[in-house]
C-alpha cells in the first residue's frame, strides 16, 4: 500500500526549501521502488520545525523536521515510511509535540491536517457545518449566536464582533457587503496568512455566514500583495467553492446568494486601517476616512458594510457549527474565546500558538518559545505590531487580555510577539517607529504626517546628544500631539512604542548611536 | 526584456477593458498592466483616465500612493528586503547594509546589468524565520549575508542554465 508522505506548502515551509524536499523525497522514492503519496498539506505553524515532513502510520502521523533535501536518504535508510523514530530529526507523533499538544486549536484545528484546496478534506474535518447551520437559521438568530459568543474583533481594535453585525443587519439599504481586512500588515503576524494558504474554505465560509447573517450579497477580500501565495490559494479555493455550491447565487439550493472575490492592495500599510481600506477596494488613494458615519452604516460604495478580520471571520464558523457557548467557555474576563499567538522575531522555537485568552508572555517566550535565537538574554518584546508597545521583563508576567494590557498602555494587537535579543538597540527602535509611520502614514492629517518626520529628526539629536533634556521634553510633547490629534491609529499609536521605549530603556537613549556595547 | 513585455496602447486599453466593469477597477487594472508589463508607463495614464471617466491627476494620485506600483521598468528580479521588526531582531539591518553594498544600489534603484531591482518591504509574514526577503513572487527565510551572495549569483546566472 502506498504511504502518504506530507510536505507543507505555506509560504514559511517554501521560504525554507519544501518544495526542494518533496523533489528529492519523489525522485529518491522512484529510485527505491518505494511507492508513496506525496500530498502538501498545509502547515502546522510549528515554523521553526519547517520543512516539517509527516508520515501516515496506523499510530498516527509522525514528524520530521526541520527537513532538508540532503537529508531525505538517510530519513528513508532509517525507516521513515515506517515513521520509525531512528533518526535525529524524527519528532515522533505530530499530535503529541507539546508545543502542539498544549494549544487549544478551534480555529486553527485543520491548518497542517489537510490538503488546504480538498473540499472533501475539509467536509471531513468538520468544514461547512457552520454554513449549513446558518442556512436554516434567521438573520437576527445568527447574529445573537456571535453576540453570545462574546468574539470580538481580532485584528487589534477588539470591538464586539455581534454588535458590528447587528449595525449592518439593522441598517436597510439595496446592497450591503462583507469586507475582509487580509491587509496583515504588522510585523511578527502571519496568522491570517496561516489562515488563507492553510484553510482557505474557513475563511469563506465565515464570510458567507456574514452575509447570510446581514442580508450581504458580495464579499471582498482585501488581500496584501505580500502575499503572493495566499492570493493564489484564495483564487483557487473560490472557485472550487462556486463549483460547489459554497458560493455563488444558489447557495446549497437554498436560494440565497453570496459571491466572493479577492482585491489586491498594493503594499501600503495605512490601508490595513479599515476605512483606508474601504477607499482603496474602491480604487482610490488609501486616505483615512472621518467617522463618524461609520462602515457599518456608510462603508463600501456609501453602503453599509461588515468589515472584519480574517480571523474574526474564521472563528464564525466554529460558532456556529458548535454553538456560542463552546467558544465563550474559553478565555478570561471579557475576553472570550482563544488568541492566535505569532510568536516571532529573536525567538528559538517561532510559530502559531492559538490559546484561551489568560496565558503570559512569560509561558510564551519561555516555555513555548524555547528563549531567543541567539541564545543570548532576552531584552524586550513587542507585542501587537508595530505601533503598540515594547514591554520589559516586569511586563512579561501579565495575563494576555485586552483590558489587562490596555491598562498599563500595551495593546494585544493582532496577537504577534516579536522578541529582542540584549543586543537591541531600543533608541534605534523608537526611531524606526517614527521612520515606519513617516513612510507608511496617509498624509491626511498633519500630527501624522508631519510629526512622524519630526519624530526622526528628535531622536536623532537625541542620539547624538544635541540639547539631550530639550528635545527629550520636545519628544513627548509630539508623542502627546499625535496621540490626541491623529485620526486613525497610525499617527494615534506611533508614540506608544516610542513611549514605551523612552520609558523602560531610557539607559539606550543615552549613549552615541556608534557606541561601543557588547 | 521579451517583446511581449513591450507595452503598446492597444495592449494597455485590452487590460483596461477586460476589468473596467468591476466596481473600484482602478486597482485591479493598475495590477494587471504592472503583472504583464512589469511597471505601469506614462503613457497609460490617459487612456486609464479615459477608460474609467476619471481625471489623469486622480490616475496619477492612486500610482503615487501605493508603494508597489512603478513608473519604470525594472531589473529582471525584483528582490525585496524585509525592513521591519521581527526581521530587525534577528539581523535584517546588518542584511540590508550587506545587499546594498553586495549590489551597489540603493533601495529603489536597478543595477547596472538590469539584473536586480531592490526593493524594501515591510513584513512579508515570514516572522518566526527571518530575515526574510522576496524574490519576484517567492519569500526565502532565514536569509544571512552569505546566503544572500548565493542567491545574487545564482539570479544573474539563471539565463544561461541551458546547459543544466
Amino acid at each position: 500500500m502506498s504511504v502518504r508522505v506530507f510536505v507543507p506548502r505555506d509560504t514559511t515551509a517554501l521560504s525554507l526549501g519544501a518544495d526542494a524536499v518533496a523533489r528529492r523525497l519523489e525522485r529518491e522514492a522512484q529510485q527505491r521502488g518505494l511507492e508513496l503519496t506525496l500530498v502538501r498539506n498545509g502547515s502546522r505553524g510549528l515554523a521553526w520545525l519547517e520543512p516539517l515532513v509527516e508520515v501516515e502510520t496506523p499510530a498516527g502521523r509522525v514528524a520530521y523536521g526541520p527537513v532538508a533535501p540532503s537529508d531525505v536518504p538517510a530519513l528513508l535508510d532509517t525507516g521513515l515510511l515506517e515513521g520509525s523514530d531512528n533518526h535525529p530529526l524524527a519528532q515522533g507523533l505530530t499530535e503529541a509535540i507539546p508545543y502542539l499538544a498544549r494549544q487549544q486549536r478551534l480555529t486553527f484545528a485543520r491548518i497542517g491536517v489537510t490538503d488546504p484546496l480538498s473540499i472533501v478534506d475539509y467536509l471531513a474535518h468538520d468544514g461547512f457545518r457552520g454554513l449549513e447551520a446558518a442556512l436554516t437559521r434567521e438573520p437576527q438568530d445568527i447574529v445573537e449566536e456571535v453576540k453570545a459568543s462574546g468574539l470580538r474583533g481580532r485584528g487589534g481594535a477588539a470591538f464586539p464582533t455581534g454588535i458590528k453585525w447587528q449595525t449592518v443587519l439593522d441598517t436597510p439599504a439595496d446592497q450591503k457587503y462583507i469586507v475582509c481586512n487580509a491587509d496583515e500588515g504588522d510585523s511578527g503576524t502571519f496568522a491570517d496568512r496561516l489562515a488563507m494558504e492553510c484553510d482557505p474554505y474557513m475563511l469563506i465560509e465565515g464570510m458567507a455566514i456574514a452575509g447570510l447573517a446581514v442580508g450581504a450579497t458580495q464579499g471582498y477580500i482585501y488581500l496584501r500583495s505580500e502575499y503572493p501565495l495566499a492570493k493564489q490559494v484564495l483564487d483557487a479555493a473560490i472557485a472550487r467553492a462556486e463549483a460547489a455550491g459554497y458560493l455563488g447565487d444558489d447557495l446549497r439550493g437554498s436560494g440565497r446568494t453570496f459571491h466572493l472575490e479577492v482585491r489586491l492592495g498594493a503594499g501600503a500599510y495605512i490601508c490595513g486601517e479599515e476605512t483606508s481600506l474601504l477607499e482603496s477596494l474602491e480604487g482610490k488613494r488609501g486616505l483615512v476616512r472621518f467617522k463618524p458615519p461609520l462602515p457599518a452604516i456608510e462603508g463600501l460604495f456609501g453602503r453599509p458594510t461588515v468589515v472584519n478580520n480574517v480571523l474574526s471571520l474564521a472563528a464564525v464558523p466554529f460558532i456556529l457549527a458548535e454553538g456560542a457557548e463552546a467558544y465563550a467557555n474559553h478565555g478570561m474576563g471579557r475576553s472570550r474565546g482563544t488568541l492566535a499567538l505569532q510568536l516571532a522575531g529573536n525567538v528559538k522555537r517561532g510559530g502559531l500558538i492559538e490559546l484561551a485568552f489568560g496565558t503570559t508572555l512569560r509561558t510564551l517566550m519561555e516555555d513555548f518559545g524555547g528563549g531567543t535565537a541567539s541564545g543570548r538574554a532576552l531584552r524586550a518584546v513587542q507585542v501587537g505590531g508595530p505601533l503598540c508597545a515594547y514591554l520589559p521583563e516586569s511586563q512579561w508576567d501579565m495575563p494576555l487580555d485586552y483590558e489587562t494590557f490596555a491598562e498599563v498602555g500595551a495593546g494585544v494587537g493582532h496577537g504577534g510577539v516579536v522578541m529582542f535579543d540584549d543586543s537591541v538597540d531600543m533608541a534605534e527602535q523608537a526611531r524606526f517607529s517614527m521612520e515606519f509611520c513617516k513612510v507608511e502614514s496617509c498624509g491626511k492629517c498633519t500630527p501624522c504626517r508631519i510629526g512622524s518626520t519630526r519624530g526622526v529628526e528628535v531622536i536623532d539629536r537625541i542620539r547624538a546628544n544635541q540639547n539631550r533634556d530639550a528635545n527629550l521634553a520636545l519628544l513627548g510633547e509630539l508623542c502627546e500631539t499625535m496621540e490626541d490629534g491623529s485620526l486613525c491609529a497610525m499617527g494615534g499609536m506611533t508614540p506608544f512604542p516610542v513611549q514605551s521605549a523612552l520609558k523602560h530603556f531610557p539607559d539606550d537613549f543615552q549613549r552615541a548611536p556608534e557606541g561601543d556595547r557588547s | 526584456m521579451s517583446d511581449s513585455r513591450e507595452w503598446t496602447p492597444q495592449a494597455i486599453q485590452a487590460e483596461i477593458d477586460a476589468l473596467k466593469h468591476k466596481p473600484g477597477a482602478l486597482l485591479p487594472i493598475l495590477h494587471a498592466i504592472q503583472d504583464r508589463f512589469g511597471f505601469v508607463p506614462e503613457g497609460a495614464v490617459p487612456i486609464m483616465a479615459e477608460s474609467l471617466g476619471q481625471t489623469r491627476a486622480e490616475v496619477h494620485g492612486v500610482i503615487s500612493f501605493y508603494h508597489h506600483f512603478r513608473t519604470s521598468p525594472p531589473g529582471r528580479h525584483v528582490l525585496q528586503v524585509c525592513r521591519a521588526e521581527a526581521c530587525q531582531s534577528v539581523g535584517a539591518r546588518a542584511l540590508e547594509a550587506h545587499a546594498k553594498k553586495r549590489l551597489g544600489v540603493d533601495y529603489h534603484q536597478t543595477t547596472a546589468d538590469r539584473d536586480i531591482t531592490l526593493e524594501a518591504v515591510y513584513c512579508l509574514g515570514n516572522c518566526a524565520c527571518g530575515p526574510s526577503i522576496r524574490v519576484d513572487d517567492e519569500i526565502r527565510g532565514r536569509i544571512t549575508p552569505e546566503a544572500f551572495d548565493d542567491l545574487v549569483d545564482e539570479l544573474r546566472t539563471q539565463p544561461l542554465e541551458v546547459i543544466g
